[in-house]
């Protein structure tokens, strides 16, 4: 009886979870392409409700509503597991992230790798839905950011590893806390100058490498070579159409999500208050959160509207040569200097 | 009895997955046979507390090993008409290694029926069970680092030398292609890179 209770509890929070979640990524779309409508002076959509507010609403009805077309020559039960995959694992990662203090719906101890693990896995819907389309262009897609995913997540690993090093936990809750007490706030003594003491601070050359290299991760521009339009029609989503389609939007913009969150959780302290005193500190966490990963994707759609679009080679060679050394002596450097000042939390 | 079931349907998968590795048909459903295998086996991990290296078989072995594989196979175009036109020579080599790995396996389980207390003995001499209030990533990298250390970078080393060997195995300079050197063209001036002339009227350069 207490088992089932405790099932049904989970089942209720996810549920309020991927609601929330949902309706928020709607408006995380809408904002996408108002940002980029506003860069390039143009107006945006506008025509479905007032300032075009219920447009992504409209879009799920257009796309849920079309025709599904399964190639003849695909491998069907793949090419309609690919979006699947990509979608539930994109969500799946949610299921430990707090989004206010101790509210997430697994607050495990290795939270940090399970989100490393499940990113890691999203290679696996791109891979799989570009080779199961059995076509040219969705396969040599596949195969490119396929390989760019691999890359980046080496530098995002080393980095996320800095910030565990200073945090001395896995767990995402424990390491919102870290940021709290010690930094340059506390050293000046002006303790309630809260957003002094996150990590964004002392570590920020490695938000700026976390920041790009989540870019490339979740294949937003200025690396969205997956889909250069110009060079592989449309990535490895070529022969899918309506509610496969929508699967891996919807699991690209999940993943952007996740990705924009743990920017806040790491380097710009999850559900604190940036100031710690009175009228700040009443507004709960969540909303700080909100803020955060809102303003975090501000970043990624002003990026999207100003950047141009890298070369292959020179992706490869951002990833590989310019952010893995950097990230690799940070992390030696950040372990010194944390036992040779002995700032080391212990955990 | 939740985690009895939950370990039933994990083993379960597993060793389906891991039968469809070799009965599929196609090399990359074989290999998305194995991810699920990999994957149930991380749940084995997890079911006995062991949650550091769940996420780690997970991050090293789906996330990095098995995309190299399902590249590999997807690039490669397999015959399987070729492939199993060998498979009855090869059988009595297969067979050997079967047996051997059943003998080995009926031994080990055997000796757990016989005399469970030998297995804990030898399970203990390895190292001791972690505090309590220790998480397990704090108790690997205590064992790790101190009482393991020379393996550790011994295996690291390995890794090294194998992956230079690859770099120098495949690394060639051809000498007519072009290459971008981006701190080349970033250095650039206009003095070195503008050359001004003054060009006598009707005379040319």
């Amino acid at each position: 009886m207490e088992t089932l209770l405790t099932v049904l509890l989970i089942l209720g929070k996810s549920l309020l979870l991927l609601v929330a979640l949902l309706v928020f990524i709607a408006y995380i779309l809408l904002a996408d392409r108002k940002i980029w409508a506003a860069v390039q002076l143009r107006r945006g959509p506008n025509v479905v409700g007032p300032y075009g507010l219920f447009q992504s609403f409209a879009d799920l009805l257009k796309f849920v509503f079309k025709e599904p077309t399964i190639p003849d020559s695909s491998n069907k039960f793949l090419f309609l597991l690919a979006p699947l995959i990509t979608c539930v694992l994109a969500m799946a990662s949610w299921a430990v992230i707090p989004v206010a203090d101790g509210w997430a719906i697994a607050d495990i101890n290795v939270g940090v790798l399970y989100i490393l693990a499940i990113s890691s896995l999203g290679v696996y819907g791109i891979i799989i839905g570009g080779w199961a389309s059995n076509s040219k262009y969705p396969f040599l897609s596949a195969l490119r950011s396929a390989a760019q995913m691999v890359s980046y997540e080496v530098s995002i690993g080393f980095v996320i590893v800095t910030v565990l090093l200073c945090a001395g936990s896995l767990n995402l809750n424990e390491i919102v806390r870290a940021q709290q007490d010690h930094g340059l706030a506390t050293s000046l003594g002006l303790p309630w100058l809260t957003f002094l003491n996150w990590y964004w601070l002392p570590l920020f050359p490695m938000l700026v490498i976390f920041f790009i290299s989540a870019l490339a991760e979740t294949n937003r521009p200025p690396f969205d070579l997956a889909e250069a339009e110009s060079e592989l029609v449309a990535g490895f989503m070529v022969e899918y159409g309506s509610t496969p389609y929508l699967l891996f939007m919807l699991g690209e913009y999940v993943s952007i999500m996740v990705m924009c969150a743990m920017t806040s959780i790491l380097f710009l302290g999850g559900w604190t208050s940036p100031i710690g005193i009175p009228p700040f500190t009443w507004v709960p966490g969540v909303v700080w959160f909100t803020i955060k990963v809102s303003l975090v994707f501000f970043m990624f759609a002003m990026t999207k509207a100003f950047v141009p679009r890298y070369r292959y080679d020179q992706l490869m060679r951002l990833g590989w040569k310019v952010f893995l050394p950097i990230s690799l002596v940070m992390v030696i450097a950040v372990a010194f200097v944390l036992k040779l000042t002995g700032w080391a939390q212990a955990g | 009895m939740a985690a009895a079931a939950f370990f039933y349907l994990f083993a379960g998968i597993c060793i389906a997955s891991a039968f469809m590795v070799i009965a599929g048909r196609n090399p990359v459903t074989s290999v998305l046979f194995l991810i699920l295998a990999f994957f149930n086996a991380a749940g084995l991990f997890v079911l006995i507390g062991a949650e550091f290296l769940a996420m780690m078989l997970v991050v090293v072995y789906v996330g990095a090993v098995a995309v190299l594989f399902l590249f590999v196979v997807m690039m490669i175009d397999v015959d399987f008409a070729e492939l199993k036109a060998g498979f009855l020579q090869y059988l009595p080599v297969g067979a050997l290694v079967a047996i051997v790995f059943l003998i080995e396996l009926v031994m080990v389980v055997g000796t757990l029926f016989a005399d469970p207390a030998s297995l804990q003995v030898a399970a203990g001499a390895v190292a001791d069970a972690p505090a309590a209030g220790v998480t397990n990533t704090q108790a690997i990298g205590q064992v790790l680092y101190t009482q393991y250390l020379f393996a550790f970078q011994a295996a690291g080393f390995v890794l090294l030398v194998a992956m230079v060997g690859a770099i120098v195995l495949t690394l060639r300079h051809k000498p007519n292609v072009k290459r971008q050197d981006i701190a080349e063209q970033v250095a650039r001036s206009h003095k070195t890179v503008i050359e001004l002339k003054k060009v006598p009227s009707r005379q040319g350069v």
